[in-house]
């Protein structure tokens, strides 16, 4: 133990580094005519390529590329992995991405060999199994949004946002009167108005109430019969549910507008209260959050999105149907979109989802709401004596902080995050949304014990104290993590985007 | 904070130095602060066009991403290549080395909205 | 429930702690009339084991044995190596969220680095993000980034023969210009018809998307292509489905490709139904500050330690919003991962090795298909691992409806997306298929 471990009920301390090793990139490794690979033989004549292609198709060798063993390959890996910090490590709370615990049998559900094994192009006869998953999982998932219809084929949240919009500008051209405008509040997340400039829309931002939700005087200023829908994502990014929904959806709906649901934060109304009973018609899902799909350090995701009958003619092409002879796609969608991705979607990623909410079933899906609400709204009163809450509003599934209190001393959001990482916890969603100053977003999730929070809880004490007692030290942090702070500006300024022979 | 008295200003942090009708544009000393270290920069090329109140170029560092906009109309006749290439020069000398563009205009008149160098020194002060 | 830790006693005390007298009472901002009264209709809970027999039934009801495919078209039956599953199985990595916290996730980055080296030298491109969704939605990024980079140019010219998941999609992004789009046609030989492309290219052209190898399988002339593109100023965007190809033949980064956007599930080794897929997704230096997506950056830390960062992040939606080049968000980072370590266990020997022996069985069946009478092959062009064959005898459908039920995927009928293409067969070999295998499509070929 360090003699510089003073916290209570803090376990979690990365101290020792004698496991954690420093590992070169693989070109670095390996040697002239090492080979990693294990191929058959050809049972067929092997080929002369130059008899078939003209010279200059060809190539001698793939430069450069790495020759290793195994062994050397597994050890570079494995070394690699130990520098990562994931769920299966601790505490990540944050706010927007519900980093819950990924569920081991789904990652062995998504390798059955009768899922991995099918191509996108087999008869519809040949793949009964993953049409019936499909099809069960659109409407399981459209029963929790309270929506008419789901369609799995994007394939993450920003690309069911892209894929929203375009139903909403689908069925504005189909009722002969074409919009232009989305409305989007000054706290969404930046993947709202880039899917709406992406689609072609003009972005017009409505701001916040004083409260932290929208206003619906706001709202009626905002709209007219240009709109062709307000994007929100309820709960809010600062964790807030936006109480005036009902007549917000009012006004906009009277003005012949859509009401877009951002779902990113679901994990908050799973089984208490649904968008589409709210007067939302279109929602997109995140399972990569919602769903317990793996985050993968950087997908892949699903991003499914769910509508009411209104815009059910225009979701993506094919349909899945089930017919007396079994399960089908159906191609004849006239006023379909189009197709957003190739193929159906990321099936792998549906497998997990689809299992992760069989296994909750009826029974206990609500229960995931109201633990990560509870959790959430425990560390807001534990800390709320200490850091500075902008919102007096209750809190849903997560809790926004600011720097405020810590900044007299000249401690940041930034260096309280980095602190964090040394005492062991990743870091809470920094300096988003940007609505509120330098913002400190925790979401512990559902899958958090109490003593879990409590760690947590009693890391933040801790690091006010330190801010009062010693606020130099925190330019330094992190001390105790692998690297140290990185420097951002270098790497932006003259980026260097790959490894290269010539100057390595 | 830096703001030359001999310099006019603009509400979104551009300077502007007059001279007859040409103009030379960059960002001012508070605008550099503002963004942290900067890392890109993009300029329009001679002979285009540039249009009052509207984006000319672009300023980029590891946390947000400005548009420089166009102070009036008129034409740009010549572009602050070294910059380009050094736009930390930015950072370190915003006024002299920062230079951006110089700028051929059509209407004098549209400098009388630029504000002097006290007057953006209060408008600074007001919006923080 | 086993993932909800909490006790009766916790949620006492922590409601106590909070200073409310029941978990009711922290949804009350939710107005009353919204409150679900009662459970969602949804199965009920299942224990593990009812969990994983009601899995595996419907795993069990898919046919993945007892035939043989040869189905590629765009998707591919490739064998992966089983040390892949066991890294990507490491929950330091498939646990790891996006790697913001760099200090943390150097792990992640390294690999993400390492991965976008590989693809580059196997495309001899000169930089690649951190991917894309898959090779379609790459596509569409592609022409739009094309149309951003050529400022005063908007028309896309796309070859026929580029993949019809890529150009539906394509559609989609571009569906406020579908004016701008024109299909460029192909030839005899299967490859991009260049007079056609003459004809199409102007001074308004922004880019010309063209596949290598392209749907028919065919290889284009890269070279010959790109003196005809950049003449006319536009950027040639070079699509692909097969990355194996490379192990073999030049990357399209060598023949002057500005943009090249593919599809990588082949180095993912499982088809998966089409998804998870990789969208691999690279460019030229120059041309980096306008490419949509995620990309990893070397720098040094506080001490002066080797470490890695996402970078040049201003472009992306969370910074950028409406300015964005592009709003993808989460990418396929597990699946680049993944690709990684393929590239790296076949490693400078392996793909090649393993792109001959693709090129070596779709040559083999490619001459035994020449000696069968009623069928020929229909495009002139080199191929690498897939072909189009036009059935003479009967209509291509009843072939594949007869080697359907002689337990033979004889490959894709191409008249849906190709009308023009009324008797024709997309046929793919790869090192999965043996000998034997092979010898069973000719004979029931030859059967028909």
């Amino acid at each position: 133990m360090s003699d510089n471990n003073t916290m209570e009920n803090t376990i979690s301390t990365p101290g020792t580094s004698g496991m954690v090793m420093e590992e070169p990139l693989i070109f670095e490794l390996g040697g002239k005519g090492r080979i990693g690979y294990s191929l058959p033989e050809s049972d067929v004549p092997l080929v002369d390529e130059k008899e078939l292609f003209d010279e200059s198709l060809l190539r001698d060798e793939i430069k450069d590329f790495p020759e290793v063993s195994e062994p050397e390959l597994m050890r570079h890996y494995v070394r690699m992995s130990q520098w990562n910090y994931g769920v299966d490590t601790g505490f990540y709370p944050l706010g927007s991405c519900t980093m819950k615990y990924n569920p081991k049998v789904n990652e062995d559900m998504c390798r059955l060999p009768g899922f991995t094994g099918s191509h996108p192009e087999y008869p519809a006869d040949m793949v009964q199994g993953t049409l019936q998953l499909m099809d069960e999982l659109e409407t399981m998932l459209s029963e929790i949004a309270g929506m008419d219809a789901t369609t799995l084929q994007p394939s993450a949240g920003a690309h069911g946002e892209l894929t929203g919009l375009m139903l909403i500008r689908a069925y504005h051209i189909d009722q002969g009167k074409p919009r232009t405008k989305i409305l989007v509040p000054d706290s969404a997340h930046g993947t709202n108005p880039a899917s709406s400039a992406l689609c072609g829309f003009k972005v017009v931002e409505v701001k916040s109430g004083p409260d932290g939700y929208l206003l619906p005087e706001a709202v009626e200023e905002a709209m007219d019969e240009d709109v062709a829908a307000l994007m929100i994502t309820n709960p809010n990014t600062v964790g807030i549910f936006e109480q005036n929904i009902a007549a917000i959806a009012e006004i906009v709906h009277a003005k012949g507008g859509l009401m877009y649901n951002d779902g990113a934060n679901m994990n908050a109304l799973l089984g208490v209260a649904r968008p589409g009973d709210m007067g939302f018609d279109v929602i997109q899902y995140n399972l990569h959050k919602t769903m317990s799909t793996p985050h993968g350090g950087g997908g892949p995701g699903s991003g499914p999105v769910g509508v009411k009958k209104i815009l059910e003619p225009f979701l993506p092409a094919p349909r899945i149907v089930k017919k007396d002879y079994g399960y089908d796609w159906d191609y004849s969608n006239e006023k379909s979109m189009g197709k957003i991705k190739g193929y159906y979607g990321n099936f792998g990623v549906m497998v997990r989802a689809y299992t992760y909410i069989r296994e909750l079933g009826q029974e206990n899906i609500r229960k995931v709401a109201e633990l990560a609400v509870l959790n959430a709204n425990y560390v807001r009163a534990k800390l709320k004596d200490l850091y500075h809450l902008p919102y007096e509003t209750d809190s849903m599934h997560e809790v926004i902080f600011s720097d405020k209190n810590q900044n007299e001393a000249g401690v940041t959001t930034m260096d309280i995050a980095k602190c964090l990482l040394d005492m062991g916890f990743h870091a809470p969603t920094v300096y988003f949304p940007l609505i509120v100053h330098a913002a400190l977003m925790i979401e512990p999730t559902e899958t958090e014990s109490k003593l879990s929070c409590d760690q947590f809880i009693s890391a933040m004490r801790e690091i006010d104290k330190l801010v009062k007692d010693d606020p130099e030290q925190f330019k330094s942090f992190p001390t105790k993590t692998f690297r140290g702070r990185l420097d951002e500006v270098k790497a932006a300024r003259k980026p260097v985007l790959r490894w290269k022979s010539e100057t390595e | 904070m830096s703001i030359p008295e001999n310099l006019k200003y603009t509400k979104d942090h551009e300077w502007v130095n007059i001279e007859g009708n040409i103009v030379t544009v960059g960002i001012t000393d508070h605008a550099q602060q503002q963004l942290g270290d900067v890392v890109y920069l993009e300029l329009p090329e001679v002979d285009d066009d540039v249009a009052i109140d509207e984006p000319f170029g672009v300023v980029e560092s590891t946390k947000a991403v400005s548009d420089v906009l166009a102070p009036c109309n008129g034409t740009v006749i010549e572009i602050n290549e070294p910059l380009v290439d050094a736009p930390e020069t930015i950072n370190s000398d915003p006024y002299n080395e920062g230079w951006m563009i110089k700028v051929e205009i059509s209407d004098e008149s549209e400098l009388a909205e630029l504000m002097s160098a006290d007057e953006y020194k209060k408008f600074v002060e007001e919006s923080e | 429930m086993r993932y909800l830790p909490h006790t009766k006693e916790d949620v006492s005390q922590m409601l106590a702690d909070i200073g409310v007298d029941s978990i009711k009472e922290l949804f009350k901002s939710i107005p009353a009339e919204f409150q679900l009264e009662k459970p969602l209709d949804l199965p009920n809970a299942l224990s593990e084991r009812e969990l994983v027999r009601a899995l595996t039934e419907l795993a069990g009801k898919n046919k993945v044995t007892g035939f043989d495919s040869f189905v590629g078209a765009g998707i591919y039956d490739h064998y992966a190596p089983v040390v892949i599953d066991h890294i990507l199985k490491r929950s330091e990595f498939y646990t790891a969220y996006t790697p913001y916290q760099p200090e943390v996730a150097q792990g992640t980055l390294q690999a993400l680095y390492e991965y976008q080296t590989l693809v580059s030298l196997l495309l001899e491109a000169e930089v690649t993000n951190a991917s894309m969704y898959d090779g379609a939605t790459g596509c569409a990024e592609a022409a739009l980034m094309a149309r951003r980079v050529q400022r005063k140019r908007d028309k896309v010219l796309i070859a026929r023969n580029v993949h019809p998941e890529f150009r539906r999609v394509t559609n989609t992004y571009m569906v406020n210009s579908l004016e701008d789009i024109v299909e460029v046609n192909y030839g005899k030989d299967g490859r991009v018809d260049s007079e056609d492309l003459a004809n199409k290219l102007g001074d308004d052209v922004a880019c010309v998307i063209v596949g290598h190898p392209n749907y028919f399988g065919v290889l284009e002339d890269l070279e010959a292509l790109s003196e005809q593109i950049h003449a006319a100023g536009a950027l040639m965007v070079t699509t692909f489905a097969e990355p194996i190809a490379f192990g073999i033949t030049a990357g399209p980064g060598r023949f002057g490709s500005d943009i090249i956007a593919g599809e990588g599930q082949s180095l993912l080794g499982a088809m998966n139904y089409g998804g998870p897929s990789l969208g691999i997704f690279s460019t030229r230096q120059k041309l980096v500050r306008q490419m949509p997506g995620r990309v990893c950056g070397k720098t040094s830390d506080t001490n002066d330690k080797c470490g890695f960062v996402l970078t040049l992040s201003t472009r992306e939606q969370h910074i950028r919003r409406e300015k964005a080049t592009s709003n993808i968000c989460t990418n396929q980072g597990l699946c680049a991962l993944s690709a990684g370590i393929f590239l790296s266990a076949m490693g400078k020997e392996g793909m090649r090795k393993l792109a001959k022996l693709n090129l070596s069985k779709s040559e083999y069946l490619k001459n035994k298909i020449r000696e069968l009478d009623g069928y020929e092959l229909e495009f002139s062009g080199p191929t690498f691992n897939e072909f189009v064959v036009r059935c003479e005898r009967k209509p291509a459908p009843d072939v594949l409806c007869d080697l359907y039920g002689m337990n033979v995927l004889a490959g894709v009928d191409m008249k849906n997306d190709y009308p023009e293409l009324e008797s024709h067969l997309l046929i793919n070999v790869t090192e999965v298929h043996s000998k034997a295998a092979v010898d069973k499509l000719v004979d029931a070929l030859a059967s028909r």
